[in-house]
């Protein structure tokens, strides 16, 4: 028996890519971290089939890939809803889904949240560059060769036994996060809230920002009210943490995530808390924030609040018993019927999209 | 530089230790040095750190040490900075192939200083630049002490591509494209020597505190480094400094 499994990718959906927890050790040599941009859900994925958290899987973005499993494998879906089917038949996100040769993953439509995760039990067999398999396309580094994933490209997966023997389990409905269009994102200001003027705090604590068609991987643009700044937006450039707040001259504000640079000469008024990055993860133009301070101290005890609510899910996963060829036709799915039956369709958001330089005009259409 | 760390907190996981306020190599010269002595320490929980002109951003997990501990340790490190000795700085040379079609606006930097390109070649060729810090692309260098005599403003409209290797100049500083990038600085020469090779090890040959020296080269000169560098061959020229050559 071999001991990798073969992917082929028939369609690479609009942007599919390698992503581990991200790439820290070149930091001060000016390389962007990366990494997946919504740690629970991979994190989840991961513990699914059996890896550790830190396991690299596949990342994409508003339009699922589809490939075409070569051997026995098992898979976990988790994050956005995309309607994952298995040869074109609906099949449950957020459990264990073991899948034979010659089967067909693909994705319908977005019904919620902006990235999905799909993890392999095993891992992906790719190298470590740099200490990491997250691909940052920009640097041609990580994943498969340095970009993200085509039609035709073939993805190695690790086979192993007590993959292939894993128990099937699937996270309790209360553990599954949902993906409201209007979301509170707890922050801890600094590290240069002093660069703004008391108005200029109150309005990031009071106003509704909106998620522009500039959002990536790298961060998001927000529309709203300027958020202003006693003198200068400028500083002498520092590090950036994932969620930095920054605010430039036009004190409108940019969520920093995982592409981002390593350093920056704009202000940062406020740090989005891990426990809440996920949320703007998933988040896609349109969609609206509202930002709320907490301590530090407290941004910590959430974070802990939030460990223990990982352990909870992991230890109320529930055992699934069916059948996979029957679990695909009747697992609990009540919307997956109406989104392949000609979808009612909701409001319509457009979004910009980067992929290797060249920009993408994305239209996406709500399934009522 | 401030008598004592302010310390800013950037988000759950991350904090920034500000040592002062402004672009010195003793500032700069400071936070090497207690990057030094936090690599020292080894402290539990302590997930990444970056280093900056004036301030270190480190990434570290609450779950095993809390803000409020992790500053009374850093706290804690502060004096040790003050017997800290850095490592003797290494100079990096960038052979370079200044103006032609590989330097297109060496004649506007010239024009604007009033000199001839000759001149502005030999002033930025003739000084040993600090790398203050890497950021923006991987093995992009911030690099301090460039003769104002040779300042340009950026471009008025930047350009959509500029290769790897160039070698430009933004108003008071200059600087190498790491990779290919969109940029605004005025281009006067480009270097065949790879400043981030994802493949290399290290993937980025210079660090924090070492120099930089641009060394002109000929047309064919360039040719042949590209071409060990394509082979894999080219060994990167990395020399302790001389302090004699102290020029600042």
């Amino acid at each position: 028996m071999s001991n990798t499994t073969a992917i082929q990718i028939i369609s690479p959906g609009l942007l599919t890519t390698v992503q581990d927890d991200g790439r820290y050790a070149y930091q001060r040599f000016g390389m962007s971290i990366s990494g997946v941009m919504d740690q629970f859900s991979s994190h989840v994925a991961n513990f699914l089939v059996g890896n550790a958290p830190v396991e690299a899987v596949l990342e994409t973005t508003l339009m699922g890939p589809s490939m075409e499993m070569q051997g026995d494998c098992v898979i976990a879906v988790t994050g956005a809803d995309m309607a994952p089917q298995i040869n074109g038949k609906p099949v449950p996100m957020w459990q264990t889904l073991p899948v034979s040769k010659g089967m067909v993953l693909s994705f319908a439509a977005l019904a919620s949240g902006a990235r999905s995760y799909i993890a392999f039990a095993g891992g992906i067999d790719l190298p470590e560059v740099m200490g990491s398999r997250s691909t940052y396309a920009k640097a041609k580094v990580g994943g498969l060769e340095g970009r993200p994933l085509r039609a035709g490209d073939v993805l190695r997966v690790n086979r192993l036994q007590k993959s292939l023997d894993l128990k099937r389990i699937r996270v309790p409905e209360q553990h599954i996060p949902k993906y409201p269009a209007q979301q509170v994102l707890r922050v801890v200001l600094g590290p240069q809230d002093d660069y703004f003027t008391k108005e200029g705090i109150d309005t990031l604590c009071t106003a509704q920002y909106t998620v522009s068609k500039e959002c990536d991987r790298m961060g998001y643009r927000l529309e709203g009210v300027p958020i202003a700044h006693k003198e200068s937006a400028d500083i002498i450039s520092d590090g950036i943490m994932i969620g930095s707040v920054q605010v430039p001259g036009n004190g409108l504000p940019i969520i920093l995530m995982a592409d981002r640079q390593t350093t920056g000469g704009y202000t940062k008024v406020a740090t989005v808390i891990s426990t809440d990055l996920p949320k703007v993860a998933q988040a896609k133009a349109g969609d609206r924030f509202r930002f709320q301070v907490v301590s530090v101290e407290e941004s910590q005890q959430i974070l802990v609040e939030q460990a223990k609510r990982m352990q909870a899910l992991q230890t109320s996963c529930i055992p699934v018993v069916e059948a996979p060829a029957q679990q695909a036709v009747t697992a609990p799915q009540p919307a997956a019927p109406a989104r392949t039956a000609a979808p009612a369709m909701g409001r319509v958001i457009h979004q910009s999209l980067t992929i290797d330089g060249v920009n993408f005009q994305v239209e996406l259409r709500e399934i009522l | 530089m401030y008598h004592k760390a302010k310390y800013l907190p950037a988000g759950d996981c991350g904090v920034v230790v500000e040592l002062g306020n402004a672009i010195t190599p003793q500032i700069n010269g400071r936070v090497r040095g207690f990057l030094l002595v936090l690599e020292d320490a080894k402290l539990e929980g302590i997930v990444s750190v970056n280093t900056t002109y004036r301030s270190l951003l480190i990434q570290y997990d609450p779950l095993r040490l809390p803000y409020g501990k992790l500053v009374e340790t850093l706290r804690g490190l502060e004096s040790r900075l003050y017997t800290t000795q850095l490592p003797p700085a290494r100079v990096l040379e960038v052979p370079t192939l200044y103006g032609g079609e590989f330097g297109p606006d060496l004649d506007f930097v010239a024009e604007h200083a009033g000199m001839s390109t000759d001149e502005v070649v030999r002033i930025h060729h003739s000084t040993e630049y600090l790398v203050y810090m890497l950021g923006f692309t991987p093995g992009f260098s911030y690099l301090g002490g460039m003769d104002t005599a040779i300042e340009t403003p950026r471009l008025k409209t930047p350009r959509g591509k500029i290769p790897g290797g160039s070698v430009g100049i933004a108003g008071k500083q200059t600087g190498i494209y790491s990779i290919d990038s969109p940029g605004g600085w005025q281009l006067i020469g480009r270097t065949p020597i790879l400043l981030y090779n994802p493949d290399g090890e290290p993937p980025i040959p210079h660090q924090t505190g070492d120099y930089i020296r641009f060394v002109p080269i000929s047309r064919e000169e360039y040719d042949s480094i590209a071409q060990a560098v394509r082979q894999g061959t080219y060994e990167y020229r990395l020399l302790p400094r001389k302090e004699a050559l102290v020029n600042e």
